[in-house]
């Protein structure tokens, strides 16, 4: 608790810019020795970029970090470590087909002269699990181990080198229920034994049972920080959404009444998807919600064929889709915008006329015949989209790794819609695009409902889904587990993406 | 203490500036260099050569040397395929020897069409093999050609025993040296596919698409394009040109089995290269390329003119070859 010991890590003023965008602005915060500090906030409020700045892995813009009082500058995670400082990044980096002593030892080996001495390896390795209580088998490859295991080893990599502080990023957010229990377990252990813990997460019910201290951060900014006592669920769920001023959205038009247009019944696929079932309509925008990890992207691939699936039913207006292969979905009619445009979506090195009708050669008499391109052709249909879209420039000869991140999301766009879709599916429609075109792919979005085009949007930014949305569907851990009709609360739908005791449908 | 410089994580890695001048306007950047550079080239060697040598420009000579080149030609513009669509095939050689030595062995045993068309139809079928391999089980195109050239040339000379099939029907000889005078088929043959290769990679579907697996396997996928068949058909592409250039060395001199076609597979590469065409994909022209295999050969042939011993001429095509690549790494990091 709030005992006045000395703080072991203090941020001041602590900043970061990305860009134009301030990922985080001015924190403060005092953590003391032997606690475990949460930090918690919906997915983009700067928290692993506060985590990432005190392990060296990123430079604070702005600010100063202290330790134990004194100010510090890291340039590397190596130099952070050599001031007892070490960061547990979500994807963990070990070397897979080294055994754990070996990754453990990775570096720092006792030598004899210049060969490793693999007996006292041993002799420190033993005394490390003595010390820290945890049981790994010192000779398998970390291939071979559960996620769980492979946390383990990277602690007891910080544990060799002498870390006492610990940054953990979402470690849980891979492992099963029982699999975080046993790291909570062993979080315990290491705070009994002294050390400082900053625990990065958005899981609000370990936070609430593990820490000491949450801070809360909402838009790279310190809401507040406190006790771990003085919280709730529904206190750190409203202090991390605020009250969000709304933006402008376009007015929704009820979809016309009718069958639906796509169904999707019992998609499951081992890891990622559980028995997910629903359906869209002609003209409705069905918003998907959830955390990072939920399934959102991964149900989005799976209807569209990118990815493949152990079971389950596509149905688009009564056809059944075969079994997956993006070819087949763009002939039915099915489009998908992917959520990252530069590795899953564009080629760069290639001008957007090429890029746009990617998809259609095949199936545009216009621009193809026979195999044959009819470039003049393209080139005035990709004209007239490119004016529709107001991209700039409107060239379809620009290379597009020229352009605008926003614009370059306007071709992406482009190519879903050189021949209207009837289901398109958006993940991520205004990732790293500027105010101004993220407002413009708003209204695109509300005009091709309200031509009949069935919408499946999924987004990280909630008041995007809500503003939007005829209906939200909230996923969680693979599986949908509430529904909400238009305009939901944005509290209620956070509940239910955190596993609280949803106000519709339970799980 | 070392200071905060560039590690923000919101740029694309690695992305250095090279060059000191204005960042944009149209200024002469090393992707223009890399993409008309060689016309440059192409042309002062010529002139050059025109000059220090009487016997350079004359229609003979300059046909000679397109006639000697065209099974490497023929290979190298295939290659521009696969290499733009992210591949590679190291087997071009190996079946370049195959299709000459089952070319010669139908001539003999059949007849010489059948002995012409069965050459090819080997290519075919090789190559499809090939782009089996690398797309349904996953191997690299590197290795699994690598391994595969290795079982090819084995057939071959399992075939042969050492000893080329030499074929007595004079009208074998037809594709090699037969033709309008000095104007073989073989050159014919050569420009015919340069020139289909050419239009096939930048007016057709499947040359849009064949940039695209090449360029971003992933989006092209989320696009709809059949990533594995497109690079398959790369593949039977460069098997059925490594066999034609092979039936078209065998038929000139009414023989198969000759050359193991070991050279073939550097050559043919390091005139892509020349090219500016890129090795990891998507960016790339058959013309190009054959103004690449144009300028390695008349090198040589100039060389040969000169009486420059030939293994400066080696050195001195390395380093053309060195000069290019390096040209091409600069305009990618631009």
């Amino acid at each position: 608790m709030t005992v006045a010991t000395d703080p072991r890590v203090e941020l001041q003023g602590l900043s970061k810019r990305f860009g134009n965008v301030l990922a985080v602005d001015s924190v403060s915060l005092s953590i003391a020795a032997g606690t475990v500090h949460a930090l918690v906030g919906a997915n983009g409020a700067g928290k692993s970029t506060v985590g990432k700045m005190v392990a060296g892995a990123i430079s604070p813009t702005d600010g100063r970090i202290l330790l134990d009082g004194e100010a510090v500058q890291f340039g590397s995670p190596r130099e952070a470590l050599d001031h007892g400082v070490a960061f547990i990044a979500q994807e963990l980096a070990l070397a897979p087909d080294m055994t754990v002593m070996e990754n453990v030892f990775l570096g720092v080996e006792p030598r004899h002269g210049s060969f490793v001495d693999r007996g006292s390896m041993r002799s420190s390795f033993d005394a490390l699990l003595a010390s820290s209580g945890f049981e790994v088998p010192g000779d398998a490859r970390v291939r071979s181990l559960s996620i769980a295991d492979q946390q383990k080893v990277e602690i007891l990599r910080a544990l060799c080198r002498g870390a006492n502080v610990i940054i953990m990023d979402e470690p849980t957010s891979s492992l099963t229920r029982d699999e975080s229990q046993r790291l909570h377990a062993l979080i315990r252990d290491l705070r009994a034994g002294g050390m400082t813990i900053i625990y990065v997460s958005h899981f609000l019910e370990e936070v609430l049972a593990l820490s000491d201290d949450i801070a809360i951060l909402r838009n790279g900014r310190l809401i507040r920080t406190g006790p771990a006592s003085a919280e709730t669920e529904a206190t750190l769920v409203n202090g991390m959404l605020g009250h969000a001023a709304s933006a402008d959205y376009p007015q929704r038009k009820p979809p016309p009444p009718g069958p639906p247009l796509l169904e999707v019944d019992g998609l499951s696929r081992a890891g990622f998807l559980r028995d997910v079932s629903l359906t869209v309509a002609a003209g409705e925008i069905v918003g998907l919600a959830g955390l990072v990890g939920s399934g959102r992207s991964e149900l989005a691939r799976a209807i569209f064929g990118a990815d493949p699936v152990d079971e389950g039913t596509i149905t688009i207006d009564g056809t059944q889709l075969g079994a997956g292969a993006p070819h087949r979905s763009f002939a039915a009619g099915l489009a998908m915008l992917p959520e990252s445009r530069k590795e899953q979506g564009l080629l760069l090195d290639q001008p957007v006329a090429a890029n746009t009708t990617l998809p259609f050669l095949g199936s545009s008499r216009r621009i193809a015949r026979f195999g044959w391109l009819w470039k003049g052709n393209e080139r005035d249909d990709v004209r007239t989209l490119l004016a529709d879209l107001a991209v700039k420039p409107e060239s379809p000869n620009a290379m597009v790794k020229t352009m605008s991140g926003g614009n370059q999301q306007k071709v992406l766009f482009g190519k879903c819609l050189f021949q209207e879709p009837r289901i398109l599916i958006l993940d991520e429609p205004t990732r790293g695009v500027d105010v101004g075109a993220r407002h413009a792919i708003h209204n695109l979005i509300g005009s091709l409902a309200a031509r009949g085009v069935g919408i499946i949007l999924i987004s990280s930014d909630l008041e995007e889904v809500l503003g939007l949305a005829h209906r939200v569907l909230v996923m969680r851990r693979g599986a949908i587990v509430a529904e909400f009709g238009a305009d939901p609360s944005m509290d209620a739908v956070m509940e239910a993406a955190f596993g609280l005791a949803p106000a519709g449908v339970s799980p | 203490m070392p200071s905060a410089v560039n590690l923000d994580p919101g740029v694309d890695g690695g992305g250095a500036t090279i060059a000191p001048e204005a960042p944009r306007g149209r200024r002469l950047t090393a992707e223009h260099v890399r993409d008309y550079g060689i016309i440059v080239v192409f042309i002062v060697l010529f002139i050059v050569l025109s000059i220090t040598s009487p016997s350079f420009l004359s229609v003979d000579n300059l046909l000679n040397i397109v006639r000697q080149n065209a099974a490497v030609g023929i290979i190298a513009c295939a290659a521009t395929v696969v290499i733009i669509g992210a591949g590679f095939d190291l087997s071009v050689g190996a079946v370049y020897f195959l299709a000459g030595v089952a070319s010669a062995w139908l001539a003999v045993h059949v007849n010489v069409p059948i002995g012409f068309l069965g050459g090819v139809a080997v290519g075919l079928l090789l190559g499809g093999f090939n782009g089996l391999l690398s797309t349904t089980l996953g191997i690299s195109s590197f290795l699994a050609t690598l391994a595969t050239s290795l079982v090819f040339s084995g057939a071959g000379a399992a075939i042969t025993k050492g000893f080329p099939i030499s074929v007595s029907d004079t009208s074998y000889g037809t594709l090699g040296t037969g033709g309008f005078g000095r104007l073989t088929w073989s050159i014919i043959v050569f420009a015919i596919v340069a020139i289909v290769l050419q239009l096939m990679l930048t007016r057709t579907v499947f040359g849009r698409r064949v940039f695209a697996i090449g360029g971003n396997a992933e989006a092209a996928r989320n696009s709809g394009v059949r990533v594995d068949r497109i690079r398959v058909i790369t593949f039977v592409i460069s098997g059925a040109a490594a066999a034609l250039a092979g039936v078209i060395d065998a038929s000139t001199v009414s023989s198969g089995g000759n050359d193991s076609g070991a050279n073939l597979v550097l050559a043919s590469i390091a005139a892509v290269a020349l090219g500016g065409t890129s090795i990891f994909g998507g960016m790339g022209a058959v013309w190009r390329t054959v103004l690449g295999v144009l300028l390695l050969a008349m090198i040589a042939n100039g060389f040969d003119l000169l009486s420059i011993a030939s293994y400066y001429q080696d050195m001195f095509e390395g380093f053309v070859i060195i000069v290019a690549v390096a040209v091409n790494s600069l305009a990618i990091r631009q």
